[in-house]
């Protein structure tokens, strides 16, 4: 689809003139076993309308059930966040006709939610901390997926016939809605991203959702508006959906406050409507308008009791929440001792948990980062997958690093080790041997290609002989490649200035 | 076989238990009734012969080969078209519906299946449940057996006349505002709408969720206590459903003791706009009640009077929401219009076409009164009323046992009398809506035949949530008392059913 381009200011140009007002809502797809209210597997990419229970069709006759866990991810999310969990909370249902909803009504929460008043410190990449006020995260379930055939579009509209897949029918959703956020200025953009990406991090870290955006494991609906500068009233909004990516995130925040600002300086005002974004053009367009008065005429789910908690019941499931991402950030790079720059490096490999476990197994903290950072990563680029998915184990560092230390192999034949070990020919030492990798320890050998390396250099032994003992690396080089490698290089060398009578 | 229809779900267990009777023969012996009478009637609107002849066959073969037996086992009965059932179409009264099967049972069905009893069919109703006449459906209306011009109440019209003209022994209904109750009242049989929560409503097409309440329908209070102890109990696929046991209902039935209960008459369900002949019968029982030893009391009830009016919002705002999945795309009737076939015109053309004037007058009444702007003035007001109704059950609780009030202000009308007058059939369920609102059981059973046409006229007990078993345990002992007035059940006074075979 060819996007109508909108007139747009540059971004300073409307930083100038306005401040924007952010405001997100994230759902969240919990990663349950089964869905919000029934019995069928949560499970994304199988067969179309297979993860499918009468309740899940919205067949006549059919009654939802809470699926306990589900509620007591969306507690957890809801204290990962400082939020507030009610005591008593209610479903609602969200009535409005669309085929991807069942019972076309979307059973959600809406005057109670199970967790409100919350807030989360995001931090950019250059320090700086902003406090982002969580309004409430509540509880729901997700609609079935449309494709719509024919049409050029893609979307309903034009579209020949629409085929309907319930299996996301019914998965559980956390919807986490952010308060107005006010005073981003120029780092709107960055800090839209960021605040995506923190709460990816932790439902992630929590364990309650798979977290992955290029499947809609986390999807974000960012409201832009702006003000002219010094103005305390809000501008008119414009929610863009279902931006998928944080890069996204930080280009449709981006794209709208420019798109906004140049629809204000032409003295139009802004249309309250919700907006499409495009990944091809970098731009977003007009999707339906959206006003406040939009009437789901909710009211309490009859089909369901409330949900009560407890002091004990949520005290426990605080006690169980893993370290927050931030702090133990914090914490790791003190323990490691990595500079700001190497630290956010590991973080940016996704290597941190990695290097932890290594640690752990019993390597130095900068050995863990040389392997991680370097030969691990280097192969994880050229295969396409995370580091982690190598199927290299902290153990096998462990043990390369053994190897090396002892002056067995030397780090280039450890990445020989490491190819046998990865192709399945058993434990470093095994490879060692069965590939005869070992670094030539018998000077025998050695110095046979040695005086073989000096004979085809005699201007450089004559060097050396004279005292241009930096020299010796010419040698060295001649040596190891006589010995494919296998030579250890600090005895060579020794043996060199030897064989000449230099003292090193 | 006319014997055998006429026997009561108890003694045909009975004699089914002791072989003197196969439930071949006891099946077969209804379908043949129904196969006669109900071309006249119209309660069937599926007679589901070919399996329930198959239970019968069954449960004979279990009870020679000595296996043990529910002691329902065997004996038939027909299921409400509301409720819905594997292998035989369910249809809820409704066009939208039409040829539609269920992939799954009720857990209502479930029971009955675990219990062997055949399911003889299912059987007519107001569309959706919406309605106090069973001229609502979509299939015809159903015809009272005591007089086949008059209407056999609603929505359960065809459960009531199924049991009442010896089509079935037992019945399933369902009960938003009277469709069990009220019925029963018309056609001289016995319906009990459990405490909310005491039967599962997984199966049961909703028409009002909070309301809403699966029930016996017999000729006997008995019979109904033993129906209700097979369909209640927890249902883990309600999550509305009570953790309660169902308690001894049968026990209650068969010891039904009154000495020194205090029996409440509700002084707002009474007086005007009652029969006279309906408040006479009324007056017979409690003076039959105060002779076995009964206190009677009167409580006052005084929010009642804002029972219909605050029911009018709540059902219809449910009904309208739960009625939304009825649009063609998934299952059911699928209408699409001339011209570019939109979703939004599919799903309009399919609703216009599916859903009848009841069903479409409380679509857009609940739809109303869910709006933005009116949330709080009309469903928020009547769910204030709700809470006042709680209370005045309370307070009645405190003074009394059980509560007693005629079922419905009239005997059965005729047939269009108040098909064109919706303000004057709803308040058919005067009476029996506080029950709904406020979740207690109640029962109701024959009272006589009123003086001035003759017809049925019927008595309702209500007692607090939870306790369903006052109920049978003082409707057995009323029905005692009124049977020995009239030398046997009501129901031997009805007609030969004219047109039967």
């Amino acid at each position: 689809m060819t996007a109508v381009t909108d007139e747009v200011l540059t971004f300073d140009e409307a930083m100038e003139k306005y401040d924007p007002v952010l405001g997100f809502e994230v759902h969240v797809e919990l990663n349950t076993k089964t869905k919000m209210f029934s019995s069928a597997p949560n499970a994304f990419g199988d067969v179309p309308n297979t993860n499918v229970t009468p309740v899940d069709l919205g067949l006549p006759g059919v009654l939802p059930v809470v699926n306990g866990v589900a509620v007591e991810s969306a507690i957890k999310i809801g204290l990962a966040l400082n939020c507030r969990i009610a005591e008593k909370c209610y479903f609602a249902r969200k009535n409005y006709f669309y085929p991807d909803t069942p019972k076309n009504f979307q059973t959600s929460q809406f005057e109670d939610p199970i967790a409100y008043d919350g807030s989360i410190d995001i931090e950019l990449a250059d320090g700086t901390v902003f406090t982002i006020e969580i309004e409430r995260a509540h509880m729901e379930e997700d609609a079935g997926k449309l494709t719509h055939m024919g049409g050029s579009t893609g979307r309903i509209q034009g579209a020949e016939f629409s085929l309907v897949d319930y299996n996301r029918a019914g998965v559980p959703l956390i919807e986490i809605v952010t308060k107005p956020i006010v005073g981003a200025g120029s780092r709107a953009p960055e800090l839209a991203k960021a605040y995506v990406a923190a709460i990816r991090e932790i439902v992630k870290n929590l364990g309650v959702s798979d977290a992955r955006m290029e499947r809609g494991n986390v999807r974000c609906d960012a409201n832009v508006s702006l003000k002219p500068k010094g103005q305390e009233k809000f501008g008119t909004r414009t929610e863009t959906k279902n931006v998928n990516s944080l890069r996204a995130v930080e280009h449709a925040v981006r794209y709208e406050i420019q798109r906004h600002a140049a629809v204000l300086d032409s003295g139009t005002p802004i249309l309250q409507e919700t907006r499409h974004w495009h990944e091809d053009t970098r731009s977003t367009t007009s999707g339906r308008p959206k006003s406040d008065a939009d009437d789901y005429r909710y009211f309490p789910e009859p089909d369901l009791v409330p949900v009560v908690t407890n002091e004990a019941w949520i005290e426990k499931l605080r006690a169980e929440l893993p370290e927050p991402p931030a702090e133990r950030r914090k914490r790791l790079q003190a323990d490691w001792g990595y500079s700001d720059a190497e630290f956010r490096d590991v973080v940016n490999a996704g290597v941190m948990s990695s290097i932890e476990d290594t640690i752990a197994a019993g390597v130095s903290a900068a050995v863990a980062r040389k392997w991680w950072m370097g030969e691990i990563s280097r192969r994880a680029k050229l295969a396409d997958v995370e580091p982690a998915e190598l199927g290299v184990t902290p153990e096998l560092i462990v043990e390369l690093n053994a190897l090396i230390e002892s002056g067995k192999i030397n780090d280039k034949l450890s990445r020989d080790v490491l190819d046998g070990v990865l192709a399945g020919e058993g434990t470093p030492a095994e490879v060692v041997e069965k590939r005869g990798l070992a670094v030539v320890s018998d000077d025998g050998p050695l110095l046979e290609a040695i005086d073989g390396a000096l004979a085809a250099q005699p201007d450089v032994a004559d060097k050396i002989r004279g005292g241009k003992v930096q020299a010796v690396g010419a040698i060295v080089g001649g040596v190891m490649k006589a010995t494919r490698g296998q030579a250890d290089a600090a005895r060579v060398r020794e043996l060199i200035l030897q064989r000449l009578g230099v003292e090193g | 076989m006319a014997d055998l229809i006429h026997l009561t779900a108890d003694a045909l267990a009975q004699k089914l238990a002791s072989k003197e009777v196969s439930a071949v023969e006891a099946t077969q012996a209804y379908l043949d009734r129904i196969d006669a009478v109900d071309g006249a009637i119209n309660a069937f609107l599926h007679v589901n012969t070919d399996e329930a002849l198959l239970v019968a066959a069954e449960v004979d073969k279990a009870r020679t080969d000595g296996d043990t037996l529910h002691p329902l086992a065997g004996v038939p009965i027909a299921v409400k078209d509301l409720i819905v059932t594997k292998g035989q179409p369910t249809t809820a009264g409704s066009r939208i519906l039409e040829g539609w099967q269920s992939p799954y049972d009720a857990t209502v069905v479930r029971k009955l299946r675990a219990a062997k009893m055949p399911i003889l069919g299912k059987t007519n109703l107001d569309e959706f449940a919406m309605g106090s006449s069973t001229e609502h459906s979509a299939y015809g209306p159903t015809r009272n057996p005591w007089d086949l011009d008059r209407i056999p109440g609603g929505s359960g019209g065809g459960s009531a006349a199924a049991v009442a003209a010896f089509e079935a022994p037992l019945a399933l209904g369902t009960d938003t505002g009277g469709s069990i109750r009220q019925p029963g009242a018309v056609t001289g049989t016995v319906g009990v709408k459990p405490t909310y929560g005491g039967v599962s409503r997984y199966g049961a097409i909703a028409m009002a969720s909070s309301l809403d309440q699966i029930g016996p329908v017999s000729r006997t209070v008995l019979d109904s206590a033993l129906l209700h102890e097979v369909i209640g109990g927890h249902d883990p696929h309600d999550s509305t459903s009570l953790t309660d046991p169902v308690g001894a209902l049968v026990e209650a039935a068969r010891m039904g003791q009154v000495e020194g209960m205090r029996i409440g008459v509700i002084k707002e369900l009474q007086g005007e706009g009652y029969q006279a002949g309906v408040l006479t019968r009324f007056h017979e029982s409690l003076e039959l009640l105060r002779s076995a030893g009964a206190e009677i009391v009167e409580v006052s009830c005084p929010n009642f009077r804002y029972a219909l009016g605050a029911y009018y919002l709540i059902m219809p705002s449910e009904a309208s929401s739960n009625l939304a999945k009825y649009d063609g795309v998934r299952f059911g009737l699928r209408v699409v219009p001339e011209g570019t076939p939109t979703i939004e015109r599919v799903m309009g053309a399919t609703r216009a076409a599916g859903f009848g004037d009841e069903v479409k007058r409380r679509i857009i009444l609940g739809t109303y009164a869910l709006s933005a702007g009116y949330y709080d003035a009309y469903y928020g007001s009547a769910q204030k009323v709700r809470t006042l109704i709680q209370r005045d059950f309370a307070a009645a609780f405190e003074q009394a046992d059980v509560l007693i009030s005629p079922t419905a202000p009239t005997t059965a009308f005729k047939l269009g009398e108040k098909l064109d007058d919706p303000l004057a059939m709803y308040l058919n369920d005067v009476a029996t809506i506080p029950a709904n609102m406020a979740g207690v059981p109640g029962l109701s059973l024959p009272g006589g035949l009123a003086d001035e046409d003759g017809l049925p006229v019927g008595i309702q007990l209500l007692a607090p949530a939870r306790q369903d078993a006052r109920l049978y345990r003082v409707g057995a002992v009323l029905e005692s008392l009124l049977e020995e007035t009239w030398g046997g059940p009501l129901l031997a006074k009805a007609p030969e059913i004219a047109g039967g075979k």
